[in-house]
This record gives structure tokens, C-alpha cells and sequence, in this order.
């Protein structure tokens, strides 16, 4: 091990495409996290737009059952675990050591280990599509549905063992995060002085780590059920296939709060901001989102009420989610508390917050309204539940996200984009997605089965589908605005300037895009609202804010860029894509499968033996 | 192994287990305790499947053929002893004795490789009476539990034995004591689960027979798709 930690020096570029394979930065990472969720979003968007073609009317024949199947297992597991997950990474990234006044988060290189995860993960799950093996099981993947003689070919096996390899990396950052927010916190900022998104990133983070053990178990077990001839879900052995259901809602619920939560963190950022006034209620919302943290381990059996668990089952099942309701409900009154007699900015940013919130609410109404377990048997598998997700995950966690890329989106690239685009887009965002899906309310009470891959004349649903198909359209043509407007505004927009919205929190009290070192002096926090606080005693005294004192960058201590966590990652891919190899004879498998496991064994102790500095970078520094 | 390096370099900058935390607590040390309370749910999980299949299994070899309470009784103190050197270890890494960190290091290694090696004689005998990782539930639940503890402590034993060589090769540097000290934490950790899985699988567990309820299911089962075909 001696010959590879001495012949291998650390990376020094800075620049091109090796210094973003080996960088530690957050900031970097953050970036890459962003564009590959966004590249994961167009993928999901097009199975999306596949499968609104396919129901546009009766009896139509764009794509087989077994495509729409493919196109409606593929959507929903990208855009939960390839899309709004890493989105909620990209802001956990490029912010938290900003907001809490850090130079990086705590363990840098385990942070590239778990982008470089998240990619490979979604990348194998993909290559399925290569070798036309796609898994079809739904998101959920119910067992015994998923059993080898129900779901032939290696579909399924694409399925589990990427999400494994994806939950992985989630595990990795959640360590990360936890441990970040907790030990590296400015002089002063004591916990209930954080900013509401380090709040909401702490508890998402926790809830990552708690929940994804019961995922990675219920994988195991899929997989040993097709790979190794196991029973867990097996049927004709005595195996329960409730049991598959039990352990992914127990994992599913608090996945849903790892959605929504970051961007319930963004919203509570930037409806204060444009509102000119403290959030309403701090502590309020803080307790809120804690207590919709611990209940989410509480109500994992709503989501099998027909499954026939019993009436006491039932019963317990939809009190606890009713209640769940209250604290969300209390956060949503805390927002329109904030706007309430504030000087409200309609900036994009704000316009999306809103956005956020009036949705969130119609999503809201809809979820108490199954909870409700005698309701929830009309409902269940109908239309009226996808209407009732994409109300939360699209008018929640998208418009969410869309909300933190235009408010951060001055400090990340330096510059301002366009307004007017910007505010097109929200609109069009807006009535598209509510076109798209409140239609399918009624489609679904008018009994609307989901995942059917056409439905025959005179139910009376070809309207609906219409204007569902058509208001996809619209959310399409605002997304191409955006992604014109992002990258225009990259190039021509118009320089930001640190602080453009006079905005509360540390991360715009440096320059846009942030120094690699972030803060030239770490600051010292004296309250909620810390950069408010520092603006408003300057104001007060009749001073400017000074700037940032220069310092020369040798001088700050960064962590060194690595290979190790891309080789490590690639090794834990290795381990995964290995057992999926078919080439004629079957057990070829595993020894392939084990040469990722040396892989990743000797990228663990290069990582661990490795120097914590780059020599001569050092030496050099030492010279000026 | 690295520290070949560090004698040419010493670090300029102090190393980052000497950082200032908000909390105190040194980094690593928090990973370590989120991981554990990580690694919790997952054996949660997995005991918890093992417990609702238990006593479900229709064909044997059962848990009372097969389970030997007395031979994993030993193994089981052997475990539970090598928590005990373990500790003896961290306690001279924080008095500074490297000679017997080593020593102490070196008999938990033999400990714990102790149980493993009853763990792979269990498990090949159960081979040879019958019980494949296919054959029922019970052995499907039973060898994906013990065999990822097995694992866990296949892990503790090969970072174990990367510290006592540290520590052979250079007696000033590293380990520091809270390398040990969060090895250790790992160790007890897994030493913890295998009283949970012991009591369970084997002291309680351990007498389960065969199950009628899952006879008359499967007899149900059989009843309707014969009704189907």
C-alpha cells in the first residue's frame, strides 16, 4: 500500500475536467449535484411526456403496456431518487457551510464519495434502457410482483441493486450533513440561531440516516430473493409479501419528509427576504418541522390501507396522519404570517415561494381527505392519488427548488437573471401544472384506475386527459425558458453584486460566486438574521457593511483535492453493475462483482493513508 | 504504512482529529455515533424480519434440528471477552502505551477471529445437515442476519489489525488514541447486536418447529390456484 499512496501524489489542478473529477470543494460539488439532477429531470420529464401521449385519448396504441410500464417505474424512481433528492443535495452543498459559516463541510472527500455514488447509481440504473432490460415494477416495486418468475429478465435487478448503490451515497451525505451542521457551526450560532434551511437540512439529514438502513434491507432482501434463490417474499415457502410493503413505507413516509423538508428550508429563506421582515414564528417553524420529522415514522401504514391490516390498524393509521397535518399546517400559517403586512417583493424567487405554499395547500387538502380510511378505498390506485403526489412533489418540492435556483442563482454564478423570463416562467409553470393535474382529481374519483396503459371510450375521461397532456406541454415550453434563461443569464446577465436582495443570512455577506476559501475571517454570529443584524448596526452608525478583508488564498488551509472518492465510488458501482453481467455461463457474476469489491477496498486505504496536503503545493506556498 | 511519508513531511498543519468543533466532540467521533445509530435500523430491520418469519418455515431442517445453544453459547463469550480487551486496549492508547495497545489490540483480534471462525463451522455444518441459504425461511432470515453481524465483525477485525500494525510501525505517531477509541465504539457496537441476535435466535428462537398456521396458508394457497387452473 506504500507503493500506491507514494507514487500517486494528491491532484493540484484547479482547472478543466480533472480538477471537477478530484474536487472536494462543496461549492463544485453542489454545482455537479445540480446540473446531473437536472439532467435526470429532463430524463424523467421525457418518460413523463411519453406516458401523457400515450393517455391523450381513448384506445390509443403509442406505446405497449410493457413500455408504459418501463415509463412509469423509471419516472417516479428518478424523480424521487435522481431528481429532487439531489436537487435537496445541490442546496445542502453549495449552503450549508455558507449559512453556518464554514470553509467546507466536515469530512470533504466522503462528499465527493457521495456525488460520485449518486451519479454511477443513477447511471447503472439507466444502462438498463442499453440492453432493453427496464425495470417495470413500479417505484415501489411490490413483492411478489418483483418475485424472478412474476418479473422476468434483469429489470428488477437493475432496479434494486442501483438503488442500493444510490442509497449508498444519500447515507454518506446524510453523515456528512449531520455531523457538518452539528460541529461546525460560526462563533455564536448557536442552534436556534440557524437559519431555517440549515434547520430543515439537519432533520432531512437525520431522517436520511435512520430511514435508508430500512430500504437498504428490504433491497437485500429483493436481491436475495433473485439472485440467491432466498424465500423472504417467496410465496410457496410461507413468506408474506406485506412484509416488502411494511419495511418500504417504513422507509417511504420519512422519504416523502426528506422531499418536501429542503424545500420547506428554501421557502422559509426567501418568503422573509422579499417580505422585508424576520420569519414569523422561528421557533415555531423550527418545532415543526421536528415534529413532522419524528411523526413521519408514524404513518407508514396509510399508504396500505386496503392491503386489509384490520380496523384498529386503520384507525390508528388515519389519526396519526390527520395529526400529521397540524404541523405542516402550522408552518403554512407561519409563511402567510410573514407575508402578512410585510412589504412584499413579486421578485421570480418569491413568486415561486408563493407558488410553494398555495399548491402545497391544495396537495395538503387532497392527503388529509385519504387519509381518511374509508375514503382512501375509493381512492386508492385512482388517478385522484397521482393528482394528490404531484401537488406535493411538484407544486411542493419542484416549485421549491425552482424557488431556491432563481434566489440563489446571483450568488452562485455571480450574475442576475432575466426577471421578465423568469416571471414568464413561473406563470407558465403555474397554469401548466395545475392543468396537468388537477384534471386528474375528477379523472380519478370518475374511477380513473393509475398505471393503466389505456382506457377504453365512454368512461367519460378523454377530456381530462387532454388537458392534462396539453398542460405537460406548457410545463415544458417554461422549462425551456428557464434552461435559456439560465445559461443566457450566465453569459449576459448583468454582474449581481454580493448582496442583491439584502437578504439575512452569511452566505451573501461574501463575493458572488464565493472565494474557494468562502470566508476570508469566519464571522461571528450575535443573532437570528446574522447578516441583518451586521447591516442594520452599520446602517445605524451611518457606515457601509466594510468588504471582506483580502487575504492571500495560500494562506488559508483547504482541504486537497482527491481521487480516492471517484475510485472508491467506482468500486461500489463495480460490486453492483458485476452481478447484473449475463454472459452465457451465470456465475461469472460474482467473481466480476468481487473484483469491484477489491476496488473499492483499496480505494478505502489509499483514501485513508492518503498525505492530508499535496507536498510540493505546500512547499511552494511556503516559498512566496 | 503512510507514516514512511510523514517522516520526510512532518504535517504543517495540525491534523484534522485536533480540529476545534462546536460541539467538542471530534468529527469522526459524531460519524461514528450517526453511524451506529444508522447501522441500529438496519439490523432493526433485519431482526425484525427474522421475527416475523419465526416459526413460520414449512419444511425443515427447523431451528430445533439444527440450533447448538451450548456450542454458541462459548462462541458468544468469546465475543463478549474480546469487548472486554477492547477496552483494555483504548485504556492503554490513552495512557500512551503502544507496546500494550498492541498486545491488547492483538488478543481481540484472536478473539473475535475466535467467533468467526465457530461462526464459518456453524454455518458449514448447517450446510452439511441440510439447511441451505434456500431451503426455508427460517434459513433465509437466519443466515442474511448472522451473516451480516459476521460481516460487521469481519470488518471490526480487518480495521483492528490495520491499527496494531500502525501502531507496530510507529510507536510516537499514530494511532492516536481516538483512532482507538472509535474502533472500539464500532467493536461494542457489534458486540451489542450478537447479545439481541444470540437471545433471539438462539436462546429463545432456538426451540421453534415447524408452522401450522403457514401449512394451512400454503394448503389455502394451493387450494385456490388449483380453483384457478
Amino acid at each position: 500500500m506504500v507503493t500506491i499512496t507514494g507514487v500517486i501524489p494528491r491532484p493540484s489542478t484547479y482547472t478543466g475536467l480533472w480538477s471537477w473529477l478530484t474536487t472536494v470543494d462543496h461549492k463544485r460539488i453542489g454545482a455537479l449535484y445540480g446540473f446531473s439532477a437536472f439532467f435526470f429531470f429532463i430524463v424523467g420529464g421525457i418518460e413523463a411526456g411519453i406516458m401523457r401521449l400515450q393517455l391523450i385519448t381513448s384506445d390509443n396504441s403509442l406505446v405497449s403496456a410493457d413500455w408504459f410500464n418501463a415509463m412509469f417505474t423509471m419516472h417516479g424512481t428518478t424523480m424521487i431518487f435522481m431528481v429532487i433528492m439531489p436537487f435537496g443535495a445541490t442546496f445542502f452543498n453549495f449552503l450549508i457551510p455558507l449559512m453556518i459559516g464554514a470553509r467546507d463541510v466536515a469530512f470533504p472527500r466522503l462528499n465527493a464519495f457521495s456525488y460520485w455514488t449518486f451519479l454511477f447509481g443513477a447511471l447503472l440504473m439507466h444502462a438498463g434502457f442499453l440492453i432493453g432490460q427496464v425495470p417495470d415494477a413500479g417505484w415501489f416495486s411490490y413483492a411478489n410482483l418483483t418475485a424472478a418468475p412474476f418479473s422476468e429478465g434483469k429489470g428488477l435487478d437493475f432496479w434494486a441493486l442501483s438503488l442500493q448503490v444510490l442509497g449508498v451515497a444519500s447515507l454518506a451525505a446524510g453523515f456528512n450533513f449531520v455531523v457538518t451542521i452539528i460541529n461546525m457551526r460560526a462563533p455564536g450560532m448557536s442552534l436556534m440561531r440557524m437559519p431555517v434551511f440549515v434547520w430543515m437540512t439537519l432533520v432531512t439529514s437525520i431522517l436520511l440516516v435512520l430511514a435508508f438502513p430500512i430500504i437498504t434491507v428490504a433491497l437485500i432482501e429483493l436481491t436475495a430473493d433473485r439472485q440467491f434463490g432466498a424465500n423472504f417474499f417467496n410465496t410457496a415457502a410461507g413468506g408474506d409479501p406485506i412484509l416488502w410493503q411494511h419495511l418500504f413505507w417504513l422507509f417511504g413516509h420519512p422519504e416523502v419528509y426528506i422531499l418536501i423538508l429542503p424545500a420547506m428550508g428554501v421557502v422559509s429563506e426567501i418568503i422573509p427576504t422579499f417580505s422585508r421582515k424576520p420569519l414569523f414564528g422561528y421557533p415555531v417553524v423550527v418545532f415543526s418541522g421536528i415534529v413532522i420529522a419524528i411523526m413521519s415514522w408514524a404513518v407508514w401504514s396509510h399508504h396500505m390501507f386496503t392491503v386489509g391490516l384490520g380496523p384498529i390498524a386503520n384507525s390508528v393509521f388515519t389519526i396519526t396522519t390527520m395529526l400529521i397535518a397540524v404541523p405542516t399546517g402550522v408552518k403554512i400559517f407561519n409563511w402567510i404570517g410573514t407575508m402578512w403586512k410585510g412589504s412584499i417583493d413579486l421578485r421570480t424567487p418569491m413568486l415561486m415561494a408563493i407558488g410553494f405554499v398555495s399548491l402545497f395547500i391544495v396537495g395538503g387538502l387532497s392527503g388529509v381527505s385519504h387519509a381518511v380510511s374509508p375514503s382512501d378505498f375509493q381512492q386508492q390506485d385512482t388517478y385522484y392519488i397521482v393528482a394528490h403526489i404531484h401537488y406535493v412533489l411538484f407544486g411542493g418540492a419542484i416549485f421549491g427548488i425552482f424557488a431556491g435556483i432563481y434566489y440563489w442563482y446571483p450568488k452562485i454564478t455571480g450574475k442576475m437573471y432575466n426577471e421578465l423570463l423568469g416571471k414568464i416562467q413561473f406563470w407558465l409553470m403555474f397554469i401548466g401544472m395545475n392543468l396537468t393535474f388537477f384534471p386528474m382529481h375528477y379523472a380519478g374519483l370518475n374511477g380513473m384506475p393509475r398505471r393503466i396503459y389505456t382506457y377504453a371510450e365512454g368512461f367519460g375521461w378523454e377530456g381530462m386527459n387532454l388537458l392534462a397532456t396539453i398542460g405537460y406541454f406548457v410545463i415544458v415550453i417554461s422549462l425551456l425558458i428557464f434552461i435559456h434563461n439560465f445559461f443566457r443569464s450566465i453569459k449576459k446577465g448583468a454582474e449581481a453584486g454580493h448582496d442583491p436582495w439584502d437578504a439575512p443570512t452569511l452566505e451573501w455577506s461574501i463575493s458572488s460566486p464565493p472565494p474557494v476559501y468562502n470566508f476570508a475571517e469566519v464571522p461571528v454570529v450575535r443573532g437570528q438574521d446574522a447578516y441583518w443584524i451586521t447591516k442594520r448596526e452599520a446602517q445605524a452608525r451611518g457606515e457601509t457593511v466594510p468588504a471582506e478583508p483580502h487575504v492571500d488564498p495560500t494562506t488559508i488551509h483547504l482541504p486537497s483535492p482527491s481521487y480516492w472518492p471517484l475510485i472508491t465510488s467506482f468500486g461500489v458501482v463495480w460490486i453492483a453493475g458485476g452481478l447484473l453481467i449475463d454472459v452465457g455461463w451465470d456465475y461469472i457474476r460474482f467473481p466480476i462483482s468481487f473484483v469491484g469489491g477489491i476496488i473499492t477496498i483499496l480505494g478505502v486505504i489509499g483514501w485513508s493513508l492518503e498525505p492530508p496536503a499535496e507536498e510540493h503545493h505546500e512547499a511552494a506556498a511556503g516559498h512566496h | 504504512m503512510a507514516h514512511a511519508d510523514t517522516t520526510h513531511a512532518p504535517p504543517a498543519h495540525p491534523p484534522a482529529h485536533e480540529e476545534e468543533t462546536t460541539t467538542g466532540i471530534n468529527h469522526r467521533k459524531l460519524l461514528m455515533w450517526v453511524f451506529l445509530g444508522s447501522d441500529c435500523l438496519f439490523f432493526g430491520s433485519l431482526i425484525a424480519t427474522y421475527m416475523v418469519y419465526r416459526g413460520q418455515s414449512i419444511v425443515g431442517p427447523y431451528p430445533r434440528d439444527i440450533i447448538d445453544v451450548p456450542i454458541t453459547t462459548v462462541s458468544t463469550f468469546v465475543l463478549l471477552m474480546s469487548s472486554f480487551t477492547m477496552v483494555m486496549g483504548v485504556a492503554a492508547a490513552r495512557s500512551g502505551n503502544q507496546k500494550r495497545l498492541i498486545q491488547w489490540l492483538v488478543l481481540t483480534i484472536i478473539l473475535g477471529g475466535t467467533f468467526i471462525g465457530f461462526q464459518v463451522y456453524e454455518f458449514n455444518l448447517f450446510r452439511v445437515e441440510g439447511l441451505r441459504y434456500e431451503t426455508n425461511l427460517f434459513s433465509s432470515t437466519f443466515f442474511t442476519l448472522t451473516g451480516f453481524h459476521g460481516a460487521h465483525v469481519t470488518l471490526g477485525l480487518f480495521w483492528l489489525a490495520c491499527l496494531a500494525i500502525m501502531a507496530a510501525r510507529n510507536p510516537a505517531g499514530r494511532p492516536s488514541d481516538l483512532d482507538v477509541d472509535i474502533a472500539g465504539l464500532y467493536w461494542h457496537f457489534v458486540d451489542i447486536v450478537w447479545i439481541v441476535i444470540f437471545t433471539l435466535l438462539y436462546l429463545i428462537g432456538g426451540f421453534d418447529g415447524p408452522s401450522e398456521a403457514g401449512h394451512a396458508a400454503v394448503q389455502g394457497w394451493n387450494w385456490v390456484t388449483g380453483l384457478i387452473s
